[in-house]
């Protein structure tokens, strides 16, 4: 068989996990910047209680591997009687690891807005949350898009690891084919160009995005 | 007699270790102009700071119209519609236009109509002569224009008590001129009662009715303005007002 009919072969199967790469990684990254800007304003707002357990969930949360997890969700959950499927382990998964990294984005945005402004705006009388909505988001959000364009990425291309669990996405879909065929040239090319199909034009469209929004730039 | 705007008596400051400010005690009428002058690291800056609660002190008090300040972060919040401050780094926050900055704490603080705050704003604006900028952001304006406007939007709050701390500190020596005239005019026509920090002595000497200087977080001496300039009551003013060349 040609390579040409070893790719048309395993095209319908790529396109399927093509799809699924692609729906897991948005859930994943709107859940990630939901959970994340949870925890960055519980924390910016000093809520008591609330912003201590954001900060210990966003530890243990950077400091373990997404790999690792998985299998919790995936084997140990069941254990305890939760029994999610493997796609929601992986979308659960995603949204634990990336709410942290959304988290720390927003935060270093926040916190890049220089002392002085704040202060200027407490001189005109304005409240925490007044000082909050008006002069420190305005500016953290747009300091943090960086950081959280480099989390998208990221978490897209975690989403590989969700082969452990079996979830059909792009790179099961690829490993699953090369079992079968036993082409891997063919089918590691695929997978190649698959992720570079999402990557390349996402990257492209939130370097402009970011140069738009970049800090200093308001008002063109 | 004029009526007091503002005592401060036995104010004390430290942080940690340090020991900032020492004992201070003064008070300013309404109209008054009172510079604080002194070399670098006296404590200029920090006790201006102190009048408005963005810096916290360790003891004393802080009497604003004749009323002792309980100083809790919602007092100060309220009392800083009453006591204007502009800043060296002017600050005007770059992601609204000059008006919006303007705007801000009329509407949103005072809960002034849009309406009549942009008309006080706009009277103010063409006092400082940057009306046809209201609608720029600050990116696009020098620094003495920035600075000019972070004044307007000080004053847009109407505040009894003008705290101005190094204003022209950063700006570039052709700018310096046209904002000290601004301060030099809201002393003079609108008898605004203002605190000043400068390094520039001859505006000082132009505008102060009351000198304090300060040395190592104290007063060393409280003198008439006309009378500073000229004689000195300490040796160490002496000595500062000599090395300043103006």
């Amino acid at each position: 068989m040609s390579s040409w009919q070893v790719i048309q072969q395993g095209l319908p199967l790529f396109e399927k996990g093509f799809g699924l790469t692609l729906w897991l990684s948005f859930v994943g990254i709107i859940g990630s910047i939901i959970v994340g800007l949870i925890c960055s304003l519980l924390q910016y707002f000093q809520i008591p209680v609330l912003s201590r357990l954001a900060s210990i969930y966003i530890e243990i949360s950077r400091n373990t591997p997404l790999l690792v997890q998985l299998f919790f969700l995936y084997y140990a959950f069941p254990v305890f009687g939760f029994k999610l499927n493997a796609e929601l382990c992986g979308i659960v998964g995603l949204i634990f690891l990336g709410g942290s990294y959304m988290a720390e984005g927003f935060n270093g945005g926040f916190d890049g807005v220089s002392k002085t402004q704040v202060e200027t705006g407490k001189a005109i009388g304005l409240s925490r949350l007044q000082l909050a909505r008006y002069v420190v988001f305005p500016q953290g959000f747009t300091l943090s898009v960086p950081a959280l364009a480099a989390n998208m990425i990221f978490l897209i291309k975690e989403t590989s690891i969700f082969t452990v669990i079996a979830i059909p996405e792009l790179t099961n879909t690829a490993l699953d084919l090369i079992g079968m065929y036993y082409r891997s040239n063919e089918y590691l090319l695929m997978l190649v160009i698959g992720y570079a199909i999402i990557l390349i034009p996402l990257s492209i469209i939130l370097t402009i995005l970011e140069k738009r929004v970049r800090y200093g730039t308001f008002g063109n | 007699m004029a009526k007091q705007i503002l005592k401060v008596e036995h104010l004390e400051k430290s942080y940690r270790e340090n020991h900032i400010l020492h004992d201070i005690n003064f008070s300013i009428d309404e109209g008054e102009v009172v510079a604080l002058l002194g070399p670098s690291g006296s404590g200029k800056s920090t006790l201006i700071r102190c009048l408005n609660g963005l810096e916290p002190y360790q003891k004393g008090n802080v009497i604003f119209n004749g009323k002792p300040v309980v100083p809790t972060e919602k007092n100060w919040q309220k009392l800083r519609q009453q006591i204007g401050m502009v800043f060296q780094s002017y600050d005007l926050f770059p992601n609204l236009t000059v008006l919006d900055n303007i705007l801000l704490g009329p509407v949103k603080v005072q809960h002034q109509s849009r309406e009549a705050a942009k008309a006080t704003a706009e009277k103010l604006l063409d006092q400082v002569g940057l009306r046809e900028y209201e609608n720029v952001y600050p990116r696009q304006l020098s620094g003495g224009q920035k600075q000019r406007i972070a004044i307007v939007r000080a004053l847009a709050l109407n505040p009894e008590l003008m705290l101005f701390d190094e204003v022209t500190a950063s700006l570039d020596p052709e700018m310096v001129r046209g904002v000290l005239n601004i301060i030099s005019k809201l002393a003079q026509d609108s008898n605004m009662t203002m605190i000043v920090v400068t390094h520039e002595m001859n505006f000082a000497q132009q505008i102060a009715d009351r000198v304090l200087f300060l040395e190592d977080g104290h007063i060393l001496e409280q003198t008439d303005g006309t009378k500073f300039f000229v004689n000195p009551q300490t040796d160490r003013a002496k000595e500062f007002l000599e090395s300043m060349d103006f």
